[in-house]
Formats: C-alpha cells, sequence, structure tokens
C-alpha cells in the first residue's frame, strides 16, 4: 500500500486543527471502506489518515417522537441496520443499511461516512433525502446544521468547508401515517453498488397524499428528487394511473449517464419502474 | 516510523511492531506469522481474509493493524478448541469436502461460526445472507452449505 501517516485525534477540535494543518492530502479516517480502497488502488493520494474513531461522544443512537432518529459519525451501517427500531420506523433506512457492501463492511462503514463520500450511487442518500434529514457540522468556530438535500454538491463533493466534520445525522420522526420504501436495483444481490436506487416517503390523511418525496439514487451528478413527479401524486389518492404518469415523469426529471455498470436508457427505464413499485411499497408499510 | 501495538489474538496477548499504513491483514500473515487469513482481492470485496474484532466479523485487509490496540481478534487459526480436536464446521466442511481450492475457507468458516454463535438454527437463506460477503471462486457453494447444515445440527446435538 501507498505510504501515509497516521493520526489519532482525541477530540473534534484536534481532528479540525490536524485536517487543517497537516495540509492537503489529509483525510479523515473513520470505517475506511471506501478510503483504504482509494488509496490501495491509487484512486486518492493521501499522505496522512486522522482517526476519528476515539473521539467520545460520536458513537450514540437516540430516537424521541419530536425529534426523530440522530446517530453519530461512528455509528456503523451494521448497527442501525441491526436496530428493531429501525426495521420498524424506517424500513427505507433498513433496506438501504441492508444492501450496503457486505456483512464485514457494514460492520466497519458508517452512514456518515456513506454520505461525506458523496457518491451518486451510495445506498443510504436517497431515502435520507426521501426523508428530509439533517446533516450536523462541527467547525472550530461555529456548528452548523444542513438539510441533507443541500449538503451534496456534485459527485464526491459537498458542502464541507477545509477542517469541518460531520458529527452525525438527524432523520424526521416516523408518524403512524407516513409510509417509506427503498429499493435497490442492481446486477446481483451483494456486495454490490446500485445501478438504480429509489427512494419514496409518503404521507397519507384519509386516503390523500398528503406529502410524497421521491429521490433517485445513481442517475445524476448527486442523489436527485423528482419534484414534478412529486406535485402530481399530492393531493391524489395515488391510484394506479396518476402513479404510472408521475413514474414516467420522473424519467423525463432524471439526468443518467451510461457507464460500467449500465446504460444511460437502461437507467431511465428502471426509474420509471422502481418509482412506481416504491410507491407501492411504501404504501403497503402502513396498510 | 513503526509503532507498537499490543492486543489480543485467539485469546493470547500478542504485540507487533507495524508501520501506520500497514493494514491488519499483512500484520497477522507477516508479523504475527498467522497464515490461515487469506489474502484475496485486498478491497474488501471476496471476505477471505474475514477476522472477528471484539465479536464482529470484518475484512482485516479494510482494517489497520494500528487499530487492533487494546482489541480482541479471533482468526481461523483460533477456531480449534485443542490441538487434537476440531471446531464443528472444521470436521463438517472436511466430511462434505466443502472446500475445494481452500482460499475461501478460513473466512467462510469465520463467517459460519459467527453466524451459528448467533443463530443456531439458521434457515438456507439465512445461511445465503451470512455468506453473501464471501466468494468462493470454485463455486462449490452447494457443499458448504450442507456443510453448514450438519455442524448446526452437530453443535445442536452437543448441547442437548
Amino acid at each position: 500500500m501507498r505510504r501515509f501517516d497516521y493520526h489519532r485525534a482525541e477530540t473534534l477540535e484536534h481532528a479540525s486543527r490536524l485536517l487543517t494543518e497537516l495540509g492537503d492530502d489529509t483525510f479523515l479516517f473513520n470505517g475506511g471502506t471506501d478510503l483504504l480502497v482509494e488509496i490501495r488502488e491509487r484512486l486518492r493520494r493521501v499522505r496522512n489518515v486522522v482517526d476519528i474513531k476515539q473521539i467520545p461522544g460520536l458513537s450514540d443512537i437516540t430516537y424521541d417522537e419530536t425529534r426523530g432518529l440522530t446517530f453519530g459519525a461512528l455509528v456503523t451501517v451494521g448497527r442501525l441496520e441491526r436496530l428493531a427500531l429501525v426495521g420498524q420506523r424506517y424500513p427505507n433506512l433498513r433496506a438501504a443499511f441492508a444492501s450496503l457492501g457486505s456483512i464485514q463492511v457494514r460492520n466497519r462503514a458508517t452512514v456518515v461516512g456513506n454520505i461525506c463520500r458523496a457518491s451518486p450511487s451510495a445506498d443510504t442518500i436517497p431515502p435520507l433525502v426521501a426523508d428530509g434529514a439533517f446533516v450536523h457540522i462541527y467547525s472550530r468556530t461555529n456548528m452548523r446544521v444542513v438539510p441533507i438535500a443541500e449538503f451534496f454538491t456534485g459527485p464526491g463533493r459537498t458542502v464541507l468547508a477545509k477542517g469541518e466534520i460531520v458529527t452525525g445525522i438527524t432523520v424526521p420522526p416516523a408518524g403512524d401515517t407516513t409510509g417509506k420504501a427503498y429499493i435497490k436495483h442492481g446486477r446481483r444481490k451483494a456486495m454490490e453498488l446500485s445501478t438504480v436506487g429509489v427512494a419514496v416517503s409518503l404521507s397519507m390523511e384519509e386516503g390523500v397524499c398528503s406529502d410524497i418525496r421521491i429521490a433517485l439514487g445513481a442517475v445524476g451528478a448527486t442523489v436527485l428528487r423528482a419534484p414534478q413527479a412529486e406535485a402530481m401524486l399530492r393531493g391524489t389518492s395515488l391510484d394506479a394511473a396518476t402513479v404510472s404518469s408521475a413514474a414516467s415523469k420522473a424519467m423525463e426529471e432524471c439526468t443518467p449517464i451510461s457507464n460500467v455498470r449500465a446504460s444511460a436508457d437502461y437507467r431511465r427505464d428502471m426509474v420509471g419502474v422502481l418509482t412506481g413499485r416504491a410507491i407501492k411499497q411504501a404504501l403497503e408499510t402502513f396498510a | 516510523m513503526k509503532r507498537i501495538v499490543e492486543f489480543t489474538v485467539n485469546g493470547e496477548a500478542r504485540d507487533m511492531a507495524v508501520d501506520a499504513c500497514c493494514s491488519l491483514l499483512d500484520a497477522l500473515r507477516d508479523d504475527v506469522g498467522l497464515t490461515g487469513t487469506k489474502k484475496g482481492c485486498d478491497v474488501g470485496d471476496c471476505g477471505a481474509c474475514t477476522v472477528i474484532i471484539d465479536g464482529e466479523p470484518v475484512n482485516a485487509c479494510l482494517v489497520l493493524a494500528v487499530e487492533a490496540e487494546g482489541r480482541s481478534v479471533e482468526t481461523v487459526e483460533g477456531l480449534q478448541p485443542g490441538v487434537d480436536t476440531l471446531h464443528p464446521l472444521q470436521d463438517a466442511f472436511m466430511r462434505h469436502g466443502a472446500s475445494q481450492c481452500g482460499f475461501c475457507t478460513p473466512g467462510i468458516l469465520m463467517m459460519a461460526k459467527k453466524l451459528l454463535d448467533d443463530n443456531p438454527h439458521p434457515t438456507d437463506e439465512d445461511i445465503r445472507f451470512g455468506l453473501s460477503g464471501n466468494i468462493c471462486r470454485c463455486t462449490g457453494y452447494t457443499k458448504i452449505f450442507d456443510a453448514i447444515r450438519f455442524a448446526a445440527r452437530e453443535m445442536e446435538a452437543a448441547r442437548s
């Protein structure tokens, strides 16, 4: 492996200082399941890694009915995947977590790491976007909270400034009238990057859809919302005809590319299929 | 610059001097001398290097050796309860010919151990899910499944 130095941060302030003082080619080291691969495959030039896993206070998971689900930067995908609360309240997150990498990878990989990597095909991002999650960001001068839809600025790029560190994520509470789904489409079931991922979070009141958010993964430079498709669905009963035309609208709203995993045309077709399927599945979660 | 890492491997306290960028996999094989853990892809895809750290299976290639400080690591060498005794999974793998070239076997044994520790009566779907991060390129999965089912029954019989 290309040589690099290892630093163990004791506090967030310490980690942030190391990030700015050690210069370029310094990266936070959390689960490492992407970073170490990128180093080994020479995709990223790294001189220093700053391990944040010893920093206290970043491993908590809390849930309450007003604030929702909050988890720290060190919480692994596997830990959340196995949490009964996640399975009951957030089946969309549960599906995304269980489809990421393998059990071994999920025991190391963190959700915060997955979002900071900002891959357009990251599995955890679509359901977090559809749920309207918030990202907590530390810096030495001020803390800020950013809606996750505004966190990404391009493939591999985020709003994080030098020395800023994501400390955790809050997902709004899941009410009794909300339905959620995430469907990942790939060539195989395990150890697979998604070809297309579609997340739907919706609320129904007396048979009418009062709110719906559709998030599309791997069909744009960042995970995309489908605002026009959502507008067509709000206020309807989500009958088959409306869902079908909204799914077609979502196909127009995405901007897929062709790459080794699939062609742009195929991805667009799958957005249509999976959007309809995800809405149906989301409705079943509280049927 | 090398650092000294103190950790426990298969119940035994050890220390090793490692480079910051050395993976736990390379340290186990080259410094500790435990070559049972195999290096397949070295990027977390194949599962051949699966070890159990503090009760959780991980790919040793995606862990830095310096991170093992103070942790407890179990490798395939630690499966045997004694010099002359095999773990029921090892015994079952031999009986069922569940190993062809054998390269994936240590990782699969560690994953299967974790599976049966957590879930003594796995369904085929549970086994499939449990082994989804372990690739056997000889594709001998049928016999691997047979062996794990057999080991589960043997371990159940030994308990009752």
